[in-house]
């Protein structure tokens, strides 16, 4: 079956302009335009360039929610099988839009997406779990490898029926997504086999990269506690009695909002429960601060408490959760938040 | 220290008169069992049934399994230090009852753990599927506490692999391995030219739910030390954890180290396998860092040029992995890690709490928090109603229906982080 396909470029690769059209709105052309043409002609009966949205990097960039609003619209009546992004080489602000394209296709819509750019363009490492993206040279100069590597991943995509291989096998970076398989070989088999090449210096794959963390630098210490609302925030599971969030005891999708009154007892899988459930302040400590608040030594202690279980919780769930609970606390007027962990 | 290990290769087991075994078929009289597991005070109930690979039969919540062994020849008892006296294990000839498993559920402490289902896509995920097990399900009066609930039912579950394993005793095994340990002045000088590989073994030891035991001994008071790969085999650490099921060893899985199994495959040939270094992975970062400095000197003190490092849960003793590793690859000694991952349902999270760059070799045994639906099973052994708060389950996990929508890590030993199973991830 030949894919429906539709391209999102920019005003350079869309031959409306360089800079000075960078802030054009979407506009959109029936058929391949630009670097589309080549595409189009290699993908044969694979597939046809049915649409090419051509949008402005700045407009792109400084109002992303109207420009996103343009194209879905588009993307929507359509219906594209699948959407074809940039190549983008190294111009930063056009790989961010081909990134944020492929979030709202992505994610909002279910419509695959393939792309292209070079593996430092910030657009990459900013959306690559939303769609497949080959790797480019720096700049435009590597649009004749580019063409045919994103031709040869469309036609494979067509090949596999959407199941495309690992991203070595197929020819796109890496997407950050951990799939389970199961292997020939049991795991400890694997480990000595890995031990033999390590220490004879032969060449091994380790099965997990390792991930790159984000680290926090801790913000400066407060100097007026006395006048400060503090808060209390928690991943070691606090909740009312019976749980009435059901707030799972790993895995967290979840957080609760709590009057500090009502704390009963733990969610937490992850340790040991009896103590915590004799007395929750040993985990949300707010007879202490309660006393604190009482002496002075706060200004005040908020009156709700956020908590989740942070056993085997994603760390994007949490992100989540941490956006959204700082947001209220700020609008709640707390000034500082101790985080209790288990 | 050389241990015989015995094999008796059983197919089927079914209840009769007597214990005995014929013909690969094991037979077990009920009552008799029950009686034998019995005697403690605290229980209030105990029933025994079997699950056969291919059963539409689901077991919910699973305390441990367990392989039945006897000491044939040789000094002390399995599980010693547990159920047989302090004498020192791993010489000798042990038999083991291959094929069968005791798993030992009941209503149990805090959240209930651990799922095996005997047929359907579960049953791919737990290696306790493919064996013949006999369910002891015990229940003890509700104002136990927690922690006695849960040392009754560990024992129940050891007495009852001891006293099937004694029907192994006189037989003739179907097959005989043979395991060496020797003194290290004879294992360096055996192998002058080879590379000296030893194997880092992490032990849970978070708390209830959470512990492991050498000799009876909570691993939380130990100091890491050295321990024969043939005394692991006679029932030295045996499990005292079911927390997060996926990735707790089950006694049955010490027993069967497959890591140990695998380094004598290529010992004096690759390498020189010279032992094994328990540690433990405590919550204090004091005793984080104690033990991986222990660890450390251990490895030191063998001249190790490289080890495996085996995990044992996840989040917290990731920090005592990933210090292991560093602080070994440190001192020049090569690791390699085995561990599981928590990438979250959608596979898009980082999969460890803790990393270094240094852990540049390391075999994952997949995403725990990927989603299986389980099918409704005809019978349930123990408490399906568990579904929704094992870790791993969620509110409205168990479905109207009797079918179960839970992360695999639900699943005992579905992630093993010793590389009993074959389950693996890798990035796309």
């Amino acid at each position: 079956m030949a894919l429906r396909i539709v391209h999102y470029i920019n005003q350079f690769f869309g031959q409306i302009g360089g800079e000075e059209k960078a802030h054009i709105s979407p506009q959109i052309e029936d058929g391949p335009i630009g670097p589309g043409n080549g595409i189009n002609a290699g993908l044969g009966d694979s597939g046809e360039i049915v649409k090419t949205i051509i949008c402005g990097d700045d407009y792109f960039n400084e109002n992303a929610e109207d420009a996103k609003a343009e194209i879905k619209e588009v993307l929507e009546e359509v219906e594209p099988d699948l959407v074809l992004a940039g190549p983008a080489f190294n111009a930063g602000r056009y790989g961010m839009a081909c990134g944020g394209v492929a979030e709202l296709a992505c994610d909002e819509l279910d419509i695959p997406v393939i792309s292209a750019m070079y593996p430092e363009n910030p657009g990459y490492e900013m959306y690559r779990n939303y769609a497949y993206m080959i790797e480019t040279s720096n700049s435009a100069a590597g649009m004749r490898e580019a063409i045919p590597n994103m031709v040869k991943l469309i036609k494979s995509y067509v090949k596999k029926d959407g199941k495309l291989g690992r991203p070595q096998e197929e020819g796109y970076m890496p997407r950050g997504l951990r799939k389970n398989m199961f292997t020939e070989k049991r795991g400890s088999t694997r480990a000595v086999e890995m031990l033999i090449k390590k220490i004879n210096g032969e060449v091994f794959e380790t099965e997990y990269p390792m991930p790159n963390f984000d680290r926090v630098a801790p913000v400066d210490p407060i100097e007026d506690l006395a006048n400060t609302k503090v808060a209390l925030v928690t991943s070691g599971g606090i909740v009312p009695d019976g749980n009435p969030d059901r707030v799972e005891s790993s895995s967290a999708s979840k957080y609760g909002e709590y009057k500090i009154t009502e704390m009963g007892e733990t969610a937490h899988g992850g340790y040991d429960p009896v103590y915590a459930n004799q007395d929750p302040n040993r985990v949300l400590p707010v007879d202490v601060l309660k006393d604190l608040e009482s002496e002075g030594v706060i200004g005040e202690l908020h009156e709700i408490y956020y908590s989740t279980v942070g056993n085997g919780t994603a760390v994007a769930s949490s992100k989540v959760f941490a956006q959204e609970i700082a947001e209220t606390l700020i609008n709640d007027g707390v000034q500082a938040v101790i985080l209790t962990s288990t | 220290m050389k241990l015989e290990l015995g094999k008796i290769l059983i197919d089927d087991v079914k209840f009769g008169d007597k214990i005995e075994v014929n013909d690969g078929v094991l037979t077990v009289n009920k009552d008799k069992l029950i009686e034998e597991v019995s005697e403690d005070s605290r229980i209030e109930s105990l029933d025994i049934e079997l699950a056969k690979p291919g059963d539409s039969v689901r077991i919910i919540p699973v305390k441990d399994v367990i392989e039945p062994r006897v000491k044939v020849d040789g000094p002390g008892d399995i599980f010693p230090g547990v159920l047989g006296g302090e004498e020192i294990v791993g010489l000798g000839r042990t038999h083991a009852l291959k094929g069968v498993g005791v798993v030992t559920t009941g209503e149990i402490v805090g959240f209930q753990e651990g799922i095996i289902d005997m047929s359907g896509p579960g049953a791919d995920y737990t290696p306790f599927s493919s064996l013949n097990n006999i369910v002891v399900t015990c229940e003890v009066d509700n104002d136990l506490a927690q922690s006695e609930y849960e040392e009754v039912s560990r024992m129940v579950g050891f007495k009852a692999a001891k006293y099937i394993g004694e029907a192994a005793k006189e037989l003739e095994p179907d097959e005989v391995e043979i395991f060496e340990h020797k003194p290290f002045p004879e294992a360096i000088a055996e192998y002058p030219n080879l590379l000296k590989v030893g194997y880092v073994y992490m032990l849970q030891t978070q708390g209830l739910l959470h512990d492991t035991y050498v000799y009876g001994v909570d691993a939380k008071q130990i100091l890491p030390t050295l321990i024969s790969p043939t005394e692991v085999m006679d029932g030295a650490i045996v499990s005292g954890n079911c927390v997060s099921a996926c990735d707790k060893n089950t006694t049955y899985v010490h027993l069967n180290n497959p890591i140990i199994k695998d380094l004598y495959e290529h010992h004096g040939e690759e390498y020189n396998f010279m032992g094994v270094i328990i540690t433990n992975e405590n919550v204090t970062l004091a005793d984080k860092e104690r033990s991986s400095n222990y660890v450390v000197k251990l490895a030191e003190q063998l001249g190790l040029d490289a080890v495996i490092i085996s995990q044992e849960g996840f989040g917290n003793p990731d920090a005592d992995l990933i210090m292991n590793c560093a602080k070994l690859e440190d001192k020049g000694i090569k690791t390699v890690l085995t561990t599981d991952e928590y990438a979250g349902r959608d596979g898009l999270s980082q999969s460890l709490a803790d990393a270094t760059p240094k852990a540049d070799a390391v075999v994952t045994a997949g995403n725990a928090n990927q989603t299986v639906t389980l099918p409704s099973m005809e019978k349930v052994i123990g408490h399906q109603k568990f579904a929704d708060v094992i870790a791993g389950g969620f509110d409205g996990s168990l479905n109207e229906d009797g079918t179960i929508t839970v992360e695999i890590q639900a699943i005992i030993g579905a992630t093993n982080e010793l590389g009993f199973g074959n389950l693996t991830a890798r990035e796309y």
